[in-house]
Parts: structure tokens; C-alpha cells; sequence
């Protein structure tokens, strides 16, 4: 395969990264595997009194899916960086922006599709309409690029650095807040019967800008990282 | 005199961290050349090759590079996960190669019957070897090697020696940092030497 232009980079990128997936599908398996024990430690914790856990549930879902994005964050840079395969993209003739949105794509797939296909499952626990369990879904889908772009691109910035991975943490929590209050502000919207589609498109739009925007800035923080 | 310098590099200077590696270095190779960049540990064989490469930046000077720049470095960019046949074919990203020729290029570099096998259960030097066989598969004009002969055998170090003897037959450039001569070469290199 030749490697040439942004697209043959994005499809490059995005294939190799799921093949790397796959082949350490044990390690991926721990995202979804981790958020489904998130969502099940709130109903322990609280007591099994259904209205509250109505009440909570989509916001705690919107949590452990927040959760599961760091955990899987530091992955997609880090052991590229190691083996030396990182430096090699750099190389490439493609532009590095375009190899880094393939491997945000790839990351996506690998480690948030698994929760938003687990979330009406972990929902159950939550007493939640079913209504609101499809909906829930369909804001996780939309949603969760946004925590893939951003953590990718804190774990490119932390690239290197000792203890990154609590560093990522500080770095990326709080850019994720605005994803999380209309995440589950749709979810609230919807269950007090207001409409709740400015809450879809604000979060579509954030998706669309993060995974255009986000590629350039992780290219930039790995030329830092590897200079 | 006909034909320019595969790469020239005028008036480098690097530091690393705080401290100065080397300034006013000036370079060039002609194709068919080959270059030995020597130097103690920490003298900055590693930053000027990546400098080369253009992974860093100097400090100031000027670089003129061919398009493209083969960078073979300490890490064997060979992904543990993937067989050695995978990894070949990740290297090679930049030209088209058949899986029929990424096959007999790990065959001539004696890894024919571990092709399927993951890297993981690949010792050093085999790993090493699939990055031979992407050096036989690249057409980039120009090679920068930082220590190519680790964890090679005698027969890997003949094969390497082999190997830039065809690439400098082809009009192809090499620099190359290493502490020991790699036996077999055919025009002896030029001897760069960096000073702490």
C-alpha cells in the first residue's frame, strides 16, 4: 500500500490501529469491561430505590463513559512512541495530522463504540424508559468523539512525560465538562418533555470540530515529543 | 563535480537540553558515498542523524534533503503484535510493494520460515533483520543508520555490508553511526567524527 496523501494516511493509520486492536484484544476488552463495573458500583453504593436511579442514571452513565475514554487514552500514542513506529509516521509522505485522525478514528472504534453498544445494557441497572435508553445511546454516539479527539490529544502531549497518565487526567477532564452537561442535559431535557434536539446538534457540532481541529494538534505535540 | 550532493548540510548547530552537542558542522555525501559518523557516547551521532532526517530541529543551519529519507533508528519500529510480514509491509508505507516481494525480501534476510510468526517471539537480532529487509525494499536515495549492525550476527553483518554495497551501486547515499567498521564494503567510507 502506498501512503501518499492524507486519505491513503487516514486509511493506513485506521486499519493498522484496528489490527493492532484486534491482535491485543485482552487490553481493549478492559474499557467496556471497566465501565460496565463503574455503572454497577452507583447502585451498590446508593441503595437499589428506583426513582433515584432513574433520576441518576443517565449522568452516571455519562460519567463511566468519560472514565473508560481516559483509561483508554493513554494507548494510543504511547507504545507507538516506544517501539519507534512513531517516528516512522513522521517520516511518511503523508501529512502527520492525517495519520493521527485514522488513529483517532481507530481508537474510537476500538474503545468508545464498545461502550455506546454496552450502554443500554448497563442502563437496565438504571430503571431508565426505554425511551431514554435509545436516546442515551444515540448521545454517547455522538458524543464520545469528542473524548476520543481530546484525550488523543493529551496523550500526545503527554507523550513522554513521567506519570502522563494522571497528568492526562488533569489535562483533559476538564475540557470534557462541556461534552458531559449537554450529554446528559439532552437526557434531562427528554425526561422532563422538552425538546432536546439543540442539545443533539450542539453536541454533533462539537464532534465535528474536535475530530477536524484535534488531528492538527496531536500532529503538532508529537513533533514536540519526538524533537 | 556534475552532480549535486545527495544531502548537504551547512553550519549545524545542535544542543541537548542545555548543552551544546556540536555547531558549524557542514556535510555532504555524494550518491554512491557513504559516510561513518563516529563519536564517544553522547557526542550527538543520534541528533544529527535525526537532525538529517528532519525528526529535529537544529539550532541553526541550513539542510537540503532528498524527498525521501530512509531513518533507521535504535528502536526497531517493528510492532510486537504484528508478524514480521506485517511489519514489513508497515514499513515499507511509502512505495507499493507485492506481499510476493516483502516475502523474498525477508527470505534473503533469513527470516523465510518466520514470516507468520509475531515479532514478540522474534529475538533481537531477528527483529533487527526485518529491518534489513526493508533497507532491500527502499527506494529512498538516502539511508541514515543509526547503529545498524546492533544485535546482528556475523552473517547479518555481511548481509548489512552486502546490502549498502547494492545501494551504493545504485547511486544511493548512506550515513551511517557506528563504532565499528562493517566488514566488506566495497569503497571505503568517509569518516565523520564528532568531538564532546
Amino acid at each position: 500500500m502506498k501512503v501518499n496523501g492524507p486519505l491513503a494516511g487516514i486509511g493506513w493509520a485506521f486499519t493498522r490501529d484496528l489490527k493492532l486492536a484486534w491482535r491485543n484484544r485482552g487490553d481493549v476488552m478492559l474499557v467496556p469491561i471497566f465501565f460496565f463495573i463503574v455503572l454497577m458500583c452507583f447502585p451498590l453504593a446508593i441503595g437499589a430505590e428506583r426513582s433515584m436511579l432513574s433520576r441518576i442514571g443517565p449522568g452516571v452513565v455519562w460519567v463511566a463513559a468519560l472514565l473508560s475514554s481516559l483509561l483508554a487514552a493513554h494507548r494510543i500514542f504511547a507504545a507507538d512512541f516506544a517501539d519507534g513506529t512513531l517516528e516512522q509516521m513522521a517520516l511518511l509522505d503523508a501529512p502527520l495530522s492525517a495519520i493521527t485522525f485514522g488513529k483517532m478514528l481507530a481508537h474510537w472504534v476500538s474503545t468508545a463504540l464498545p461502550v455506546v453498544v454496552l450502554s443500554p445494557v448497563a442502563a437496565l441497572q438504571y430503571d431508565l424508559p426505554p425511551a431514554l435508553i435509545g436516546l442515551l445511546a444515540l448521545t454517547l454516539l455522538i458524543g464520545t468523539p469528542i473524548f476520543s479527539a481530546i484525550t488523543a490529544a493529551g496523550a500526545a502531549l503527554t507523550l513522554g512525560v513521567r506519570s502522563g497518565g494522571a497528568l492526562l487526567g488533569l489535562l483533559t477532564l476538564p475540557l470534557a465538562a462541556p461534552v458531559l452537561i449537554f450529554g446528559a442535559g439532552a437526557l434531562a431535557e427528554a425526561r422532563a418533555g422538552l425538546p432536546y434536539d439543540a442539545y443533539l446538534a450542539i453536541l454533533g457540532a462539537g464532534s465535528m470540530i474536535a475530530l477536524m481541529a484535534l488531528p492538527f494538534a496531536c500532529a503538532a505535540a508529537i513533533k514536540l515529543a519526538l524533537d | 563535480m556534475n552532480s549535486p550532493p545527495l544531502i548537504c548540510a551547512t553550519a549545524l548547530a545542535a544542543e541537548r537540553g542545555l548543552r551544546p552537542l556540536f555547531s558549524n558542522l557542514s556535510l555532504s555525501v555524494n550518491a554512491g558515498d557513504a559516510l561513518y559518523l563516529r563519536g564517544a557516547n553522547g557526542s550527538g551521532k543520534t541528533t544529527l542523524l535525526r537532525l538529517l532526517a528532519g525528526l529535529t530541529h537544529a539550532e541553526s543551519g541550513e539542510i537540503v534533503r532528498p524527498q525521501q529519507v530512509l531513518y533507521w533508528g535504535h528502536a526497531s519500529a517493528v510492532k510486537d503484535e504484528l508478524t514480521a510480514h506485517e511489519n514489513l509491509c508497515l514499513l515499507c508505507a511509502n512505495e507499493s510493494i507485492p506481499a510476493a516481494q516483502i516475502s523474498a525480501a525477508l527470505a534473503r534476510c533469513g527470516l523465510a520460515g518466520r514470516s507468520s510468526v509475531l515479532a514478540r517471539r522474534l529475538s533481537a537480532g531477528q527483529r533487527r533483520r526485518v529491518g534489513l529487509a526493508w533497507l532491500t525494499l527502499s527506494s529512498a536515495k538516502l539511508w541514515l543508520l543509526d547503529e545498524p549492525t546492533t544485535a546482528l550476527d556475523a552473517q547479518g553483518h555481511a548481509l548489512l555490508a552486502e546490502i549498502l554495497n547494492a545501494h551504493a551501486q545504485a547511486g544511493g547515499a548512506a550515513i551511517i553511526a557506528t563504532h565499528s567498521d562493517i566488514a566488506g564494503l566495497k569503497s571505503a567510507p568517509q569518516v565523520l567524527a564528532l568531538s564532546t
